[in-house]
């Protein structure tokens, strides 16, 4: 591992102002914060990331779980994912969210990783991770030896003639569904980013993941007041069944009445270049009567748009039947 | 802005099984190679040194993580516990002296690892069945496959505790 400056700030102005010297808040970022670090200390062992400062937010007061004025949830940056997806709120009025952080990674790495890093949790993509091999998110311009190389595992939504590397979170696709709102300090104050708008897709700048720029430290996400009478359902389909990264998953947040949907969000996992919310699924679902025909409707509604690589046009019919069965698992 | 340390080295104070330790570490560390290189507490396993083996599994304040992916100076101040901390052959911890009555082990490489484990999951909350364990422990990986002996292991705790 590259040596580096440790740095532990007191509170989060002096996390923003030591970041806010960093060239980049992207890849190959020479500052970087950590809290769990599960993702960072794995890519800093591999030389994927070298920063020459990081700054440890863990002493900061970002780690609690607090209702909001409006009915809502506050989940603090360094809130590991197990105190998350057992708090009690969190089950009873998120429990989509609960589901996907639980379906992800194992017990010893979630009482490490925290909301925020969660965020910005970094593809598998076997290219990006070996520095031996050329990837255009990790060296721009190098090129992309997945798109003819290894990508049964890689994205079928979102992809670019330049990246098709897979968003791997869980807990960003729970996010998506229950419209979360995601809030950074930064250089230039405080500002709230809408949880569609902070990925970003890979197009012709892969190295580009997030809206982040230097000094930008989340501080806490925030969910909206749960819905009333909705069901919740995290589905994930992936080689083993437990401990492994999703082929593809579905987060649904859906309302029924007299046997009609009322409202539905839609989210799927594993198969997009950033979590993927689906509006045209969303849109297919709402006033139609729950049956199997309408639900694979929505899903079909939901892939249109898939571009299958050389190994990974399974993933199509794995990702729509996910998503059907979970809406028939939500409305049952 | 205050910074504790600005430097390559730094020193930090731990409680290692219960004993104070204060020791001077390149930031790099990770908590695994401070256990094993510097305390000699060599029972604590390296496996992949990526968090995907569950080999370096220890408690940090009670809790269970994977020592290799993260650094000893990012926990100054913390109780660590390892697998020497938990019991000694003339008086086992109950988990060992179940892997042992179950054969829950082969080789032994991933023993520690999947011991602490199975320690931390009797405070988490877990179904009482045995594919809430097995979803629990899946992130001690056990190349013998031990697994049936293991689940075994942490029922036969779980009922008698």
């Amino acid at each position: 591992m590259h040596t580096f400056e440790f740095i532990r700030p007191a509170d989060s102005a002096g996390a923003v102002t030591a970041a806010a010297q960093a060239k980049t808040a992207q890849q190959g970022a020479d500052v970087r914060f950590v809290a769990g670090g599960t993702t960072l200390l794995d890519l800093m062992k591999l030389s994927v990331e070298t920063p020459a400062r990081v700054i440890d937010i863990n002493r900061l007061p970002l780690d609690k779980i607090e209702p909001t004025p409006d009915g809502g949830l506050k989940i603090g940056a360094t809130v590991r994912n197990s105190d998350l997806a057992y708090h009690p709120t969190v089950q009873r009025d998120y429990a989509v969210l609960s589901q996907a952080i639980l379906a992800g990674a194992s017990a010893q790495l979630r009482n490490m990783a925290t909301t925020a890093g969660n965020l910005l949790q970094r593809t598998r993509c076997v290219y990006f991770r070996d520095t031996a091999m050329p990837c255009n998110k990790r060296e721009p311009g190098t090129g992309c030896p997945a798109i003819t190389g290894a990508n049964r595992m890689l994205a079928i939504l979102g992809t670019s003639e330049q990246c098709i590397a897979t968003n791997p979170s869980d807990m960003c696709v729970a996010m998506a569904a229950l419209e979360a709102t995601i809030h950074v300090q930064g250089a230039k104050g405080a500002r709230a980013i809408p949880f569609g708008d902070f990925h970003l897709l890979p197009g012709s700048t892969p190295n580009r993941e997030t809206v982040l720029e230097p000094g930008d430290l989340v501080t806490h996400v925030t969910l909206p007041p749960p819905v009333a009478g909705s069901r919740q359902i995290y589905l994930k389909l992936r080689d083993r069944v437990s401990y492994e990264f999703a082929l593809a998953s579905a987060a649904v947040v859906i309302t029924v009445a007299g046997g009609r949907v009322t409202r539905a969000r839609v989210a799927l996992g594993g198969v997009g270049t950033k979590p993927w919310r689906s509006p045209a699924a969303e849109a297919a679902l709402v006033g139609q009567s729950v049956n199997q025909a309408n639900f694979a409707k929505a899903a079909e509604a939901a892939l249109r748009d898939a571009k299958p690589q050389s190994e990974n046009a399974f993933k199509i019919d794995l990702a729509k039947r996910c998503l059907t069965h979970t809406l028939q698992m939500a409305t049952a | 802005m205050q910074t504790t340390d600005t430097q390559s080295e730094t020193t930090i104070n731990l409680t290692v099984n219960g004993a104070p330790e204060v020791i001077a570490v390149d930031v790099r560390t990770s908590l695994l190679d401070l256990l094993r290189e510097r305390l000699h507490l060599s029972g604590t396993k390296k496996g992949c040194d990526h968090g995907q083996c569950g080999a370096c599994t220890v408690h940090v304040n009670g809790k269970r993580v994977t020592s290799c992916l993260t650094l000893a100076v990012m926990h100054d101040g913390a109780e660590v516990t390892t697998i020497e901390g938990l019991g000694n052959p003339e008086k086992l911890h109950p988990m060992q002296a179940a892997f042992v009555a179950c054969d829950a082990y082969q080789c032994g490489y991933c023993t520690s690892g999947q011991i602490m484990s199975a320690v931390a999951l009797l405070k988490e909350p877990c179904g009482p069945d045995d594919a809430a364990v097995k979803e629990l422990m899946s992130g001690n990986i056990c190349r013998c496959g031990a697994y049936a002996n293991i689940v075994a292991a942490i029922q036969q705790v779980r009922k008698n505790t």
